[in-house]
């Protein structure tokens, strides 16, 4: 039943003298929360932007639905539907929450550029509201007016996953969601990922905190100095003995 | 966040427009009510509203601005020239050559961002500076300018009448541009130039380029193509420039191509940057209080200043006016120089952040809780 809506296939990277990808496949299938984990160095954060077009690989294509993401510009490859939230957050700290969240709204509705100097702000009610709702979703829905760039770190990170909520993306990728997060915190951002995966958003999500993928994951592949070692369910990477040695060092799970 | 509302923004507008017609009066008492300088509030206005869109909402500092200055210039004097002393096509003419110029160095520069920005701006600006006074004499009479002349062929023109004995002024059909009405033609286009920048600013396109200039990373995995939009930026920032360009030719017609020197660039960036980049009237404010202090601080000589500090007596009065005059007459730009530092060390966001912060401050003390959020245009 289920169909492949990101395909990574054979994708090879090297910067300088260092791999940081070579032949990686990852298949994602509609609706899952799959996690991409590995020791620091495992090229993961490379993926991702080869995913989202920061950087073109070697060799190798990745595919989302049926369009081809190599080689495409950042803005059409989220125009197509994938949206990103980075380690440290991209957001707009010199404008406020509900502008921060506006904007990603306007570039879902009027698409990679529109010249529309006599339309007013403030007559956009739908894009308010719609901005309005996912602030209050990832609860920060009390300072609409305050300025992004006086957000705590914690609070930057759900900003920056309301922006992109907010464009109902059919791929969500997320470049270590709770890092730097405290444990509360972890967990409300935890649910938050719970609640939107019941509504079928597919996601990619690249974490250290075991806690967190094995709340979440659906599938799990594991990567190490820029290879795939090992994919499946939670329980069957728990229980592989090359993700023992490769990534967790025999630490107990 | 937007303590601006529509019913705000007219009543702003509705300020603006009054105070921009009633300029006349309220400048009488600072000396500056003559028409000239008048003209040069409303052109300069202008072209610091048009570089603000520019720079202060989208942060790219041009630093070569002038040359669309000087090419509506030109291109306003070709008008008078070959077609009509009719100041509209001048006008036109001088909007679109220089928003075709904008394209084009528009296109070349806006590959790069920051201080790379900047000096490819710069280095075009000298280009056509230096172009402007060798090769392209032919089209800009080089050192002596372009300047009217009987024998120009002003089809239009002479269509309906015959040339006059001496040279015709520049009117709009029939009324002269000279002195106020000139005045007037430029604060009518200046409230225009208002109007659509304050349109700008409260509209979608607007809120973008403020967060191009805020995190132009996220723009792009947003979604947002930023280069189209930094593209029509700075084609409309150039058709100001353009429009206060061809507004100088019409109320005085001649072009030099020292309007386009990098010291003509520089002095936008300072009127933006005193009065307050990114606001909506600073960079108006800014335009003309340097357009005052070039005009009418430079004029003070020592025996305007000696009757001026007459009740001092005689040793100190020589004193005081000996120090004084440091700072006026010639030395004009001391002044300018020592305002603007103090400007940016204290006020960084320019004089709007001053009168903002009084602002807060009077309503404290009046008790009506914290400040307000302040505005954020």
């Amino acid at each position: 039943m289920s169909n492949t809506i990101l395909k990574v296939t054979n994708v090879d990277k090297t910067f300088g003298g260092l791999r940081a990808l070579s032949n990686v496949n990852l298949h994602v299938e509609q609706g899952v929360t799959h996690a991409v984990i590995g020791p620091n160095g495992a090229g993961k954060s490379t993926l991702l932007n080869v995913c989202v077009g920061r950087i073109t690989p070697d060799n190798g294509s990745v595919v989302f639905k049926d369009e081809i993401l190599t080689g495409k510009e950042p803005h059409r490859i989220n125009q197509l539907g994938v949206a990103r939230v980075f380690q440290t957050p991209e957001i707009f700290p010199e404008l406020t929450l509900l502008q921060n969240v506006m904007i990603p709204a306007l570039a879902k509705r009027e698409g990679a550029f529109r010249f529309n100097p006599f339309r007013s702000l403030l007559s956009q009610h739908e894009i308010r509201d719609e901005a309005c709702h996912t602030l209050e979703d990832v609860g920060l829905a009390d300072h609409l007016a305050m300025l992004a760039g006086t957000l705590s770190r914690g609070d930057k990170r759900r900003l920056e996953l309301a922006m992109c909520l907010v464009q109902h993306p059919g791929l969500l990728l997320l470049d270590e969601p709770t890092a730097g997060m405290s444990r509360h915190d972890t967990n409300r951002t935890i649910d938050l990922l719970q609640r939107i995966k019941e509504r079928g958003m597919t996601k990619v999500i690249i974490e250290h905190d075991m806690h967190v993928v094995f709340s979440l994951a659906d599938r799990i592949t594991v990567l190490a100095q820029g290879t795939v070692i090992c994919e499946g369910t939670p329980d069957e990477v728990r229980g592989d003995p090359r993700v023992q040695e490769a990534y967790l060092g025999g630490a107990h799970l | 966040m937007e303590t601006s509302s529509p019913r705000r923004d007219l009543i702003m507008l509705a300020i603006f427009i009054a105070a921009v017609l009633t300029m006349p009066l309220w400048t009488a008492p600072i000396g500056a009510n003559y028409p000239d300088l008048l003209q040069k509030f409303a052109i300069f206005g202008i072209f610091a509203i048009g570089y603000n869109l520019l720079f202060g909402l989208t942060g790219y500092l041009s630093f070569g601005h002038a040359v669309f200055l000087g090419v509506g210039s030109y291109a306003a004097v070709w008008s008078f020239k070959l077609f009509s002393m009719n100041v509209l096509p001048a006008v036109v003419m001088g909007v679109l050559f220089a928003g075709l110029f904008a394209a084009v160095i528009g296109y070349l520069s806006l590959r790069r961002s920051g201080i790379y920005f900047a000096i490819l701006t710069l280095a075009f600006a000298q280009m056509c500076y230096n172009l402007a006074y060798s090769v392209l004499t032919p089209i800009t009479n080089g050192e002596t300018g372009l300047q009217l002349a009987r024998a120009d062929p002003r089809i239009l023109d002479r269509m309906f009448f015959e040339a006059d004995v001496g040279l015709p002024l520049t009117n709009l059909f029939g009324m002269e541009m000279q002195g106020y009405s000139g005045f007037y033609f430029c604060a009518v286009l200046l409230i225009l130039a208002f109007f659509l920048s304050m349109r700008i600013f409260r509209s979608p396109f607007g809120l973008k380029l403020r967060a191009i200039k805020s995190n132009q990373v996220r723009m792009s995995y947003t979604g947002f193509h930023t280069r189209p939009y930094m593209m029509t930026v700075f084609i409309i920032s150039g058709m100001y420039a353009g429009l206060a360009g061809s507004l100088l030719a019409v109320t005085d017609p001649l072009a030099g191509a020292e309007r386009m020197q990098w010291t003509a660039s520089g002095e936008v960036v300072l009127m933006t940057i005193l009065g307050g980049a990114g606001t909506l009237i600073g960079p108006l404010l800014g335009a003309g209080i340097i357009k005052y202090f070039e005009n009418i601080f430079s004029s003070f000589n020592d025996s305007l200043l000696h009757n001026a500090f007459s009740f001092l007596p005689d040793g100190v009065q020589d004193v005081v006016v000996g120090i004084v005059s440091l700072f006026v007459g010639e030395g004009w730009q001391l002044t300018l120089g020592i305002a603007f530092m103090l400007v940016v060390i204290f006020l960084p966001g320019g004089l709007m952040e001053g009168f903002r912060r009084i602002g807060a401050l009077i309503a404290r003390r009046r008790g009506r809780g914290p400040a307000e959020e302040v505005e954020r245009p």
